[in-house]
């Protein structure tokens, strides 16, 4: 990809940022943390990556993007709202009674975009594997991407789930771990240990790659190839720091669930860098 | 009173199983997905014949309830079958976010509901099912009585669009109602005509409180019968209708009184009509090993227990 095309990428997950912290300034409560972590992976996702329609969120022969951790939802919604899906201006109703953009999604709130409600963790990646079982009966090329929190692996379900994608060959599916080593108690090694992370998933017959997920040319590259594995499922091992783009708070647990106050805004805004 | 007879015995599973294998030939979209226990289910003949739509899940029931609602996502129409205790309680929380709530075109087909589950014991027999699917918003919930009716069922919820809680059992039980019926989603049928009290029964308890009614009309009481084969939506019009002519009212059901039939039309009675009910139901207790036979009369769901309510509530009347 040229330099002007990814400069143009990294001006969107700018925007993204922005965008995810002025809706959760404006709501006061939410999870900023991972939020802002992802916002590249989502910019690469929405902006590049995905065959999408957002005048036609319904389209059949689009990719399927399935986001297992519920509670980022804000960087979604950002992402949502700047390639088209819904006006910008309703992001700022997050969470507010009456909005479409639930504090988790719900599919049932009829915002375009949204694949199904999430928020408990540990159930995309069986959705995924439903996805991509029905794709491949129908002889469907698209894809479908689930994102994943590096917590969330501690979830049983999640195993079975990869179990099963590996035994039905989807490689169709491509997930994404964030990982960001951090969760709501602390670092996940002091929490419950996932490592090996790459031996697991290799364990359970996946196709493993490695990538810097705050790198837009990174995520790139690590997605195309990805995309060209077959007869196995792929995940990402995406390498982020949670709330990327504001060194003062960089890769700290407790920016987890905490949203910005109003002394805080501003300069958060300003600390952002394109 | 009006005659019930029956040929044969068979159990409700065989009736989903059959059901789903005709659905299969006639509606491609419909997939099945079982948690190894596909002869337990009956799901042999639509996973032999249709091997491209049947999803072997292995034990891994969380994964198959996030799966079928993924597959519900462009089209697809999946029946979800294992053990009532794992369509349910094991998996409640897939239920509740991923189907519900997000309101997907699943259909979860639970068998060997009940304490006619029998010598496995209590760890497999879940009474508690109708309770926590009749919870969830968006979840309709359904205990056909016989093989036909459970045959039919199965065949009814394909053309619904939504998800649907499909309860049926183990044992083989008289199979009474017409093999040709329509069933028709929240439409209560109504088997006898009585003056004296209604019986409302669900799943295997309506055969029950048919024997019920052969013995009460002995002692001349005149009983109306109601299969209210579709817990929710309950048909409201149909109780309230009953229970206006007759005035006291017995529900019969194999589940907990918490959570069950019974709580659902006390709960409508309560606020429409008040009236007095006594309640065929297991009452706040775990199962043991027995055979189903043993187990109903020693749990109180049974023909007996029937008759002794019916008698209890012309008291209170």
């Amino acid at each position: 990809m040229s330099n002007a095309d990814s400069g143009k990428l990294k001006e969107i997950a700018f925007n993204i940022r922005k965008e995810v912290l002025k809706s959760l300034h404006q709501a006061q409560s939410g999870h900023l943390g991972g939020s802002l972590g992802l916002a590249d992976i989502f910019t690469v996702l929405y902006f590049h990556f995905l065959n999408h329609k957002p005048k036609n969120p319904s389209w059949p022969e689009r990719d399927r993007l399935i986001l297992s951790i519920g509670h980022v939802v804000p960087v979604q919604y950002a992402s949502l709202a700047l390639a088209g899906y819904f006006p910008k201006e309703e992001l700022y109703t997050l969470r507010k009674l009456g909005s479409r953009l639930q504090g988790h999604p719900g599919k049932s709130h009829g915002l375009p975009g949204i694949e199904l409600s999430s928020g408990s963790l540990g159930q995309g990646l069986s959705i995924a594997v439903g996805m991509a079982i029905a794709a491949k009966a129908d002889k469907k090329a698209h894809r479908i991407v689930s994102i994943h929190g590096d917590g969330e692996l501690q979830e049983g379900s999640i195993w079975e789930a990869a179990m099963s994608a590996s035994h039905y060959k989807l490689d169709n599916i491509i997930a994404i771990v964030d990982r960001n080593h951090k969760q709501i108690d602390g670092d996940t090694k002091s929490v419950m240990q996932i490592e090996p992370l790459t031996d697991k998933w290799k364990a359970f017959g996946w196709n493993v790659l490695m990538c810097d997920g705050n790198s837009i040319e990174d995520i790139i590259i690590t997605l195309q190839n990805a995309d060209k594995c077959k007869d196995k499922p792929s995940v990402v091992i995406a390498e982020t720091k949670m709330s990327k783009g504001i060194k003062e708070i960089e890769d700290n647990h407790q920016w987890h669930g905490k949203v910005p106050g109003d002394d805080e805004i501003e300069k958060f805004i300003h600390a952002l860098t394109k | 009173m009006k005659k019930f007879e029956y040929t044969e015995k068979k159990d409700t599973r065989s009736g989903f199983g059959d059901g789903l294998y005709e659905l299969g030939k006639k509606n491609p979209d419909v997939v099945a997905l079982c948690a190894d226990l596909t002869g337990s289910l009956k799901m042999n003949a639509f996973a032999n014949e249709f091997p491209e739509r049947f999803i072997q899940s292995g034990i891994a029931e969380a994964n198959m309830m996030g799966a079928a609602a993924g597959m519900t996502i462009g089209g697809k129409i999946p029946f979800a079958g294992t053990f009532a205790g794992f369509a349910t309680g094991r998996v409640y929380d897939q239920i509740r976010q991923s189907i519900a709530y997000s309101n997907k075109n699943v259909k979860i087909c639970a068998s060997h509901a009940g304490i006619t589950l029998g010598e496995d014991g209590a760890t497999h027999q879940i009474m508690e099912d109708i309770g926590l699917m009749k919870m969830l918003p968006n979840m309709t919930v359904i205990n056909p009585c016989d093989y036909n009716q459970t045959k039919a069922a199965t065949k009814a919820i394909a053309d619904y669009m939504g998800p649907v809680y499909l309860r049926f059992g183990r044992p083989a039980i008289p199979v009474f109602t017409p093999a040709d019926q329509k069933f028709e989603i929240g439409k209560a049928v109504q088997l006898t005509e009585g003056s004296d009290l209604t019986i409302f029964a669900t799943g295997h308890l309506v055969w029950e409180s048919i024997l019920a009614c052969q013995v009460l009309e002995k002692k001349g009481i005149s009983v109306e019968l109601i299969n209210i084969h579709t817990i929710k939506p309950l048909d409201k019009n149909a109780v309230l209708q009953s229970v206006a002519k007759t005035k006291a009212v017995v529900t019969a059901e194999e589940h907990m009184m918490n959570g069950g039939l019974g709580d659902s039309i006390a709960q409508l009675l309560a606020l429409e009509n008040p009236t007095p009910v006594e309640m065929v139901a297991v009452d706040d207790t775990f199962g043991e090993s027995g055979t189903p036979a043993q187990l109903m009369e020693k749990y109180g769901v049974d023909s007996k227990s029937v008759v002794a309510a019916a008698e209890r509530v012309l008291k209170r009347k």
